[in-house]
């Protein structure tokens, strides 16, 4: 392959791999909030 | 006021796997390409990746804001999201775009759905196998023209299995599909990614090594940098590839609780499709095909911007001379295009089951079969001809996307107002948003789009005189009755309503 194509080919993918595992991973290991209701969600707002 | 839902995502892994495959889509594979090979190889890039940031992202953002923020009032399609965000009356009626342009575009794309599934049957069975490439050249000719029944035969187990899929509900069917499609579409992916770029040259083989289909579409023409077609192709495959403008990423993020995350889960979800369009979709049909024809006669195939031609008369040759691997090859390449397919026409298919639900109290189960029903119908003219196919696509996947990107845009920022969108963005955020997103909104990305529709103006005005056929005119008359049949329908759903349905909307 010439140069600038490597390069951009490795720089493309390197980031976009990056990414996308760097914001799963947080999908995954961020815990869940707990649950909201209308109820609380009034309350929060009287 | 605020509203349990009825129905919501049973995980979020699922929800995420369930937005990346609304986006991940036949386009991934064949279209992304074949628009980079066109427009500059690999300095294509550039343009493309600009427009993931300054307007993919963005819109991303709004859309999941938007949605979730209809899903507050108990409205999962845009009519009544885009009435609950803006004053004015007709609001609602750029809102029908969200419901119209799902119908539509599911219209023909479950019938090049139906390809891929029928092409995987076809590679189990050995159909490919000692034929010559202008057999399957000619095969799929045959198969397009309906020269046999299978066409249809496929297509209709296809719009059978949507609607069986969509009548399970939200976590009972399409969140299923996506927890077992989407994983198995990425690991097809890597297989045929590492076979296409590991691919040797060799007597009676390849006359390429894959690393010669690479090299090419990466090489980089910095020129087209300069050039507004390239920038309007970025932009429109970007628009493509994210499934933006469509009303669907609304209907899944209306499933959300009012506090549940959407900034990371955008990203996520869009970060994912670009893994698959750019590092995935890169790396199959162009090595590969490159390999064994060489580049003049690939570049000559995806001249028109799609490899939709490579992807199903030249690969399924070039599968079947790879002995027992080739099945395997053949089913994964296909299966890969029919999970890609499916998991976007499932999100096409669930803004019409919510607007029927909330709003005529039509059961879920009972809307999916409505939705394959009007499918069917409208999906006719495409399968009998190409005129209509290519109608359906320009008129609802091109040019109605771009119409109701631009009007949410502005109806967010500058309607709803950036104060309350960015709120809206930023509540229950498991990530920091960018506070240049907020810029980018309200100026950058409306403008991005209104100069997009700007340019594609000749288009459109080319596109809507120009001389068609009996089923180009079917078509545009079926288009034109659709959008009307549904603003006729939100006008008799806004009579139904209460009279002051969002209360604290607006404030």
């Amino acid at each position: 392959m010439n140069t600038s194509a490597l390069i951009l080919m490795i720089v493309t993918w390197s980031s976009v791999t990056f990414a996308t595992a760097y914001f799963f991973y947080k999908i995954l290991t961020i815990p869940s909030k707990p649950e909201y209701d209308s109820t609380s969600e009034k309350s929060e707002k009287e | 006021m605020t509203k349990t839902q009825s129905s919501g995502w049973g995980s979020r892994v699922g929800l995420v796997l369930a937005m990346a495959g609304n986006a991940v889509g036949l386009g991934n594979f064949l279209r992304f390409p074949a628009q980079a090979i066109e427009n500059g190889g690999g300095a294509f890039i550039i343009p493309y990746l600009v427009c993931f940031l300054l307007m993919g992202i963005p819109l991303l953002f709004v859309e999941w804001s938007m949605g979730r923020f209809g899903g507050r009032y108990g409205q999962h399609s845009t009519p009544f999201i885009f009435d609950a965000m803006g004053k004015a009356p007709y609001w609602k009626y750029f809102g029908v775009f969200g419901i119209f342009t799902n119908i539509a575009v599911a219209a023909f794309y479950c019938y090049l759905e139906s390809w891929a599934l029928s092409w995987s049957y076809y590679s189990v069975a050995g159909t490919f196998t000692g034929m010559s490439q202008a057999e399957v050249q000619s095969f799929f000719e045959n198969y397009i023209e309906l020269g046999t029944s299978h066409p249809v035969i496929f297509w209709i187990i296809c719009l059978f299995l949507n609607t069986w899929i969509l009548s399970r509900g939200l976590s009972g069917g399409v969140e299923k599909v996506a927890k077992i499609g989407m994983p198995l579409l990425i690991l097809f992916g890597i297989v045929l990614a590492i076979t296409g770029i590991s691919l040797q040259a060799s007597p009676g083989g390849a006359i390429n090594d894959g690393i010669v289909g690479l090299n090419y579409l990466w090489s980089p023409d910095f020129s087209s940098i300069w050039s507004f077609k390239v920038w309007v192709a970025a932009a429109g495959q970007i628009f493509f590839t994210l499934s933006l403008g469509m009303g669907s990423i609304h209907c899944y993020a209306s499933y959300l609780k009012s506090k549940e995350d959407i900034a990371l889960n955008a990203m996520s979800a869009g970060w994912m499709n670009e893994f698959v369009e750019v590092v995935l979709g890169s790396a199959i049909i162009i090595p590969i095909s490159i390999g064994y024809l060489g580049i003049e006669a690939v570049t000559e195939m995806v001249s028109g911007g799609s490899g939709l031609g490579i992807g199903f008369a030249v690969l399924p040759k070039l599968f079947s001379d790879w002995g027992t691997f080739g099945i395997f090859a053949g089913v994964m390449w296909f299966g890969l295009l029919f999970f890609a397919g499916i998991t976007s026409s499932l999100a096409m298919g669930t803004p019409v089951m919510g607007f029927l639900e909330d709003n005529f109290k039509i059961k879920q189960s009972t809307g999916a079969w409505i939705f394959g029903g009007i499918i069917l119908l409208l999906g006719i003219p495409c399968v009998l001809s190409q005129d209509a196919f290519n109608e359906y696509d320009y008129w609802a996947g091109t040019i109605a996307l771009v119409i109701f990107a631009m009007v949410e845009i502005v109806l967010f920022a500058w309607v709803f107002g950036m104060d309350k969108g960015w709120k809206e963005i930023n509540t229950g955020a498991d990530i920091k948003v960018p506070g240049i997103f907020r810029f980018i909104i309200k100026y950058v990305s409306p403008i991005f789009l209104i100069v997009v529709f700007v340019g594609a103006i000749p288009s459109i005005l080319e596109n809507a005189t120009k001389a068609t056929s009996v089923y180009g005119w079917t078509a545009r008359f079926l288009l034109v009755g659709l959008f009307v049949l549904v603003a006729i329908l939100v006008y008799i759903a806004k009579k139904r309503q209460g009279s002051n349905p969002y209360p604290e909307s607006n404030d």
